[in-house]
């Protein structure tokens, strides 16, 4: 189910901003309409859905309307025109009492800069929008703790925002725009303004947390890899238009014009795209079979090596010609002469950690589930392939 | 060319009058209000004999500044009493607290009404500017005629002349609050007093009380003059020595004066910093 969706939603600032607004939809461009009227377009008619529980990611280069397009969300910023639906309500149409509602109860926000309230402790902090609503004290210093607990901030409730380093901080600023519990989150290039390291922790933490709360997340970053890295699916914008929507293996494999393609053509491949990505449809073979089916189907299929499963696709190991032929010379089973010590990975694992166990295996590595069920196999040409920017043609195909 | 000099001073005369027929009893009113807690004040100043009441003094100066400031305040005010000034620096001291008690419940509405609303501030500023360049003098005049003569006009005029540091102040205090911090308060859905009580007060705070220091110095320096309509205290004592040339007396009113101002200066600029955060 949608949660939000945005019709043609446009903000332009200016003195006339309705005057500008015709201007643009008799197709005039930005640049004309910045230059013979001095009105610029902040969000240019975007039109999108965000699906609940998804981190729905808007990436943009600095004036490209996406920090203009998250405030729209939330009416921090007034939209000049266009439709904006949070659970089929019309949020530009709420008075100021209805706003506030919504915002208190509906959508959170965390900041780059993390405004913090100075003069505040962290627990004041992240208890000041249940404050707000006139929640008791007992209730709402009880709703601030979990909140932060959740962040990992246990213990530094007294402190004050100035004694916290800057990943503390901006702990507060999530723990602040959870503690109400709202159902999207809205994350202003939240993590931009912290070192590398401290960055790609709160990435993964983010990701762990939207994983066990199932929160829809609005995120908007500069970083593509960071898009790529959090994003179920990327909205890239330029010029205050929505240029691309998809999943990060849509915008990098079918970028949709030049520019996108100029965007990511320095993404590494390797930490975005998974196992999953570039695995192909194995050959496989049940234990019970004898050897000699086993070899007709290598050469049937023209492999040299064969995977063993169950009844239920449990990999159980791999068998080589080599050993096949043996065994039926001294008429032993596959039993015998499979090899069950292969390397094994899971689908979500990136690219450039297979480097290693491909380099270090003589057979096609295995991906498999949880479960040890046999998803695919990986052998070098498709990984190759997949780095250059080519699409897999049996990519997934085992299922 | 020779034009006819403009009825300028006749029309402000014109106003006073109309003014005094019209706005009697609102006068009347604030005649007694303030004529009562300057009265309320300096009773509670003088409430004991001087060497109890300094002791008092001392010992609130020590609880909110540093021991530094205790001292001080225990060997001015044994000089205030030893050169025989107590009661009139009471006095003094009495009409200095009313004026810039006045001054805050006036200042610190109108300083928020300027930070929220451009219109107010773009009228208010240049009568601040002119309130405080226009000399303090004049004020007395109008002063006197609507509220005759005594403590009352000269309370008035110091509120006049002192209050614009804190409109500025508390205007500027909260105009300088963060654009990001402002946006995070609406972004949880804070209502507009919310914002103002929660966030942007309690952060203008410090540059405030920098307004209210200076309001209340102002008051301070308006205490000699607004004893030429009456008002009593140290600022009749210099007064009455600048008019007989007694240069000894007006110099040891004009120092109890001093110790006055850098003890009120030195707590509020006290306050000032512990407050801020």
């Amino acid at each position: 189910m949608s949660i939000i969706e945005a019709r043609q939603l446009t903000k332009i600032f200016g003195g006339d901003p309705d005057k500008a607004l015709q201007l643009l939809q008799q197709g005039w461009t930005k640049e004309r309409i910045l230059k013979e009227t001095k009105h610029t377009i902040g969000v240019n008619q975007a039109s999108f859905t965000i699906e609940a529980g998804q981190i729905f990611v808007i990436m943009g280069l600095s004036g490209s309307g996406k920090s203009t397009l998250i405030r729209l969300l939330n009416r921090l910023i007034e939209p000049t025109s266009g439709q904006l639906l949070f659970e089929g309500r019309d949020v530009v149409t709420m008075n100021a009492q209805e706003l506030r509602q919504f915002r208190r109860k509906k959508i959170g926000m965390v900041f780059q800069k993390f405004a913090l309230f100075p003069h505040r402790t962290v627990l004041q902090n992240v208890e000041y929008g249940l404050e707000i609503q006139g929640i008791d004290k007992t209730t709402r210093k009880q709703m601030a703790q979990q909140s932060l607990e959740l962040v990992g901030l246990k213990g530094w409730e007294d402190s004050y925002p100035d004694q916290l380093s800057g990943g503390m901080q901006q702990r507060v600023g999530l723990a602040r725009g959870l503690a109400n519990d709202p159902d999207v989150l809205l994350m202003d290039e939240a993590f931009s303004a912290l070192d590398p390291l401290i960055r790609k922790d709160m990435q993964d933490e983010l990701l762990q947390l939207q994983s066990t709360m199932q929160k829809t997340i609005v995120f908007i970053t500069h970083d593509l890899d960071e898009a790529l890295r959090i994003g179920d699916r990327i909205a890239l914008m330029k010029d205050g238009v929505i240029v691309q929507i998809g999943t990060p293996e849509e915008i990098l494999m079918e970028p949709a014009n030049q520019y996108v393609e100029r965007f990511i053509e320095d993404v590494d491949l390797s930490k975005v795209l998974t196992a999953a990505h570039v695995m192909i449809r194995p050959e496989t073979i049940r234990l019970e079979r004898g050897p000699r089916v086993a070899l007709q189907l290598m050469r049937e299929q023209g492999v040299s090596s064969l995977y063993v499963t169950d009844k239920g696709k449990k990999l159980l190991g791999v068998i080589t010609a080599e050993g096949a032929s043996a065994a039926l010379k001294e008429g032993l089973l596959l039993e015998d002469i499979l090899v069950r010590d292969i390397p094994k990975v899971a689908p979500d694992t990136f690219l450039h950690e297979l480097f290693d166990p491909m380099s270090s295996s003589h057979v096609p590595l295995a991906v498999i589930d949880e479960a040890e069920r046999l998803l695919g196999i990986i052998i070098r040409g498709s990984v190759l392939a997949a780095l250059a920017g080519n699409t897999v043609p049996e990519a997934g195909a085992a299922r | 060319m020779n034009l006819p000099k403009l009825p300028l001073g006749d029309w402000i005369e014109t106003l006073e009058a109309w003014l005094e027929n019209h706005f009697d009893p609102l006068f009347e009113l604030i005649r007694v209000i303030i004529g009562s807690v300057v009265d309320f004040l300096a009773s509670v100043l003088m409430l004991g004999p001087s060497l109890v009441m300094l002791l008092v003094l001392t010992l609130i100066a020590w609880l909110i500044g540093k021991w530094r400031i205790g001292i001080f305040a225990l060997i001015g005010l044994l000089l205030i009493d030893n050169l025989g000034y107590w009661e009139h620096a009471m006095e003094t001291l009495a009409i200095v607290l009313a004026a810039s008690l006045f001054s805050i419940l006036v200042g610190v509405p109108v300083g928020i009404l300027c930070a929220r609303s451009r219109v107010a501030q773009n009228v208010l500023t240049p009568v601040l500017d002119f309130m405080q360049t226009m000399p303090a003098f004049v004020y007395l005049l109008p002063a006197v005629s609507f509220f005759s003569l005594g403590v009352v006009p000269g309370v008035i005029a110091s509120i006049i002349f002192a209050v614009p540091p804190t409109i500025r102040l508390t205007n500027l205090g909260i105009r300088q609050v963060p654009a990001e911090l402002v946006e995070a308060a609406n972004a949880f859905g804070s209502t507009p007093n919310q914002k103002l009580l929660k966030l942007q007060l309690p952060m203008a705070l410090p540059t405030m009380m920098a307004g209210i220091n200076q309001t209340i110095m102002l008051s301070l320096s308006m205490v000699v003059i607004s004893s030429m309509i009456g008002a009593q205290g140290l600022g009749a004592d210099v007064y009455r020595a600048v008019t007989q040339t007694k240069t000894g007396q007006g110099f040891e009113a004009g120092l109890a004066i001093v110790v006055l101002a850098i003890l009120l200066d030195r707590l509020t600029s006290r306050v000032m910093k512990k407050n801020k955060r």
